[in-house]
């Protein structure tokens, strides 16, 4: 029993995920602190200022860090934050106008304006040279980025003329998957001039600028230490930070729905390294028996 | 002169980046080279895309080990560059093969891993010895205080969900910063072996 047939333990594993999402449970989602701390801090800005997200992630890692761009993108349209969209990653861009598209849908569903392009928000696409790009917006957002992702001169977006470099923005947002992104954003924006974060439990927050980051649940722990440092303000990890900020917003999507599924695949696999365990002492116990 | 002026390059630019954090007089130099970086960084995909194409048409020609799985990989990369020249990638065929083939296939590939981290955690962890056992002890509990789990019903009284944050923002993050030092350390070494031209293997030296 303890060399068991994989395809036994893939069987299991894909009917715990299964079978929930077809009979949800609706287990009660808690925030953790640092997704609370990711809300509050966007609770912080004011109306009208100037955010970017940098969609530094590609299809694989969607399923975790989709959501998050679509709450992301809910919350700041909500509170009539002015979006300015990048990429580091290539498909990034791709990820931008996907969660725009479902965001757009959840607005309309609402019965809420829908955001204008070159008004609320713009895409200006993927650039390659991850940490470089990150400096280049230091001082000038043209230099890096002359075009959106349509081709249009960024003169020519009526957002775009408030935003000259990152000392226009209130806040940084990086949905990261990995190199580049949340740790180019941290350690590159501070040596590279951005202003400096708010302090902890300041309210007034103009002339700073935050630094949230969202990360697959693989990653997100290594970014601990700059919660801790308050080098970023706010953190979601994983799947479980995306419905738990998707809890505080009050917009049930695919990550609160697949909470039940994830409960469930984790409590089997945790079955499955106790039982091997106890197979492993059992086995053990035969052996040393059949030895004396 | 071959060795030498790839050298010289890398040290002079290298030197004009660090320079420019204590004299502000080489700040207009060091953006210029952001900027080129960028462009030559754009160069490094057309070469990545040459080198793909030329080893996988290598692979059909000699029907090396594996060498059908070429012949989908040059057709999607050829099929999806002629449509997004010719219809533009804000709608058209490019969008529906991106929405429909390579978002779910991408998504797929990432997936398979929880099947096979489920039947290695099956296989390899063993409390073998005192070490395992925290191990063990601290991923049970991790993973079930991650989920929604660890706080319903009678593992809500066990607060999982608090010992696992207590786990992440203690242990976890004083081991992170231990790394993360480690690492940067060691990037400032090699860093400088590569600026004064001690290591070389950029250069295909060994």
């Amino acid at each position: 029993m303890s060399s068991l047939d994989r395809r036994i333990i893939f069987l299991v594993v894909a009917l715990a995920v299964i079978i929930p999402l077809l009979l949800p449970i609706g287990l009660p989602i808690k925030p953790t602190a640092p997704v609370k701390a990711f809300y509050d801090s966007i609770e912080l800005i004011s109306e009208g200022s100037y955010v970017l997200i940098s969609f530094d992630y590609d299809p694989s890692t969607m399923p975790e860090l989709q959501p998050m761009a679509i709450s992301l993108l809910y919350h700041c349209f909500s509170k009539n934050l002015k979006v300015v969209m990048i990429a580091l990653w290539p498909q990034g861009a791709q990820m931008a106008d996907l969660a725009m598209e479902t965001v757009n849908q959840q607005l309309q569903a609402e019965g809420k304006p829908l955001p204008e392009y070159g008004k609320d928000y713009v895409n200006l696409g993927y650039k390659s040279g991850g940490g470089l790009v990150i400096i280049g917006l230091a001082t000038n957002f043209g230099a890096i980025f002359p075009l959106d992702t349509n081709g249009t001169r960024i003169s020519e977006l009526p957002l775009m003329d408030k935003v000259k470099s990152a000392h226009d923005l209130q806040a940084v947002f990086s949905l990261s998957a990995g190199d580049p992104g949340i740790p180019a954003w941290v350690m590159v924006s501070r040596m590279a001039g951005y202003p400096t974060p708010p302090q902890p439990g300041e309210t007034d927050i103009t002339g700073k600028m935050l630094l949230l980051g969202g990360a697959t649940a693989v990653s997100a722990p290594q970014f601990y230490p700059y919660l801790n440092t308050n080098q970023m303000q706010g953190l979601l990890g994983g799947m479980r930070g995306a419905a738990d900020y998707e809890t505080l917003l009050a917009l049930p999507g695919t990550a609160s729905e697949g909470m039940d599924p994830q409960s469930i695949a984790h409590l089997v696999i945790v079955v499955f390294i106790i039982m091997a365990n106890i197979f492993f002492f059992l086995e053990k116990r035969q052996e040393e028996r059949k030895a004396t | 002169m071959k060795k030498q002026f790839p050298l010289a390059i890398v040290f002079i630019a290298g030197m004009i980046f660090i320079v420019q954090f204590f004299s502000p007089a080489f700040t207009p130099i060091q953006e210029r080279f952001t900027h080129w970086y960028i462009v030559v960084a754009v160069f490094a995909f057309v070469l990545g895309l040459a080198n793909l194409t030329r080893l996988n048409l290598q692979k059909i020609h000699r029907q090396q080990e594996g060498w059908i799985y070429s012949i989908p990989l040059l057709i999607g990369l050829v099929g999806m560059a002629l449509c997004s020249f010719i219809f533009g990638i804000e709608e058209g065929p490019f969008v529906w093969l991106f929405n429909n083939m390579m978002l779910p296939m991408s998504a797929t590939m990432f997936s398979l891993l929880a099947f096979f981290v489920a039947s290695a955690s099956y296989r390899a962890f063993r409390a073998r010895h005192k070490e395992a056992v925290m191990l063990l002890v601290a991923a049970v509990i991790v993973m079930l205080g991650q989920v929604p789990i660890g706080s319903a019903g009678f593992m809500g009284h066990l607060r999982l969900s608090d010992i696992t944050q207590w786990i992440m923002a203690y242990p976890n993050m004083a081991g992170q910063r231990a790394i993360m030092i480690g690492a940067a350390l060691g990037v400032v070494a090699i860093s400088l072996r590569i600026l004064l031209g001690i290591e070389r293997a950029y250069l295909g030296e060994d």
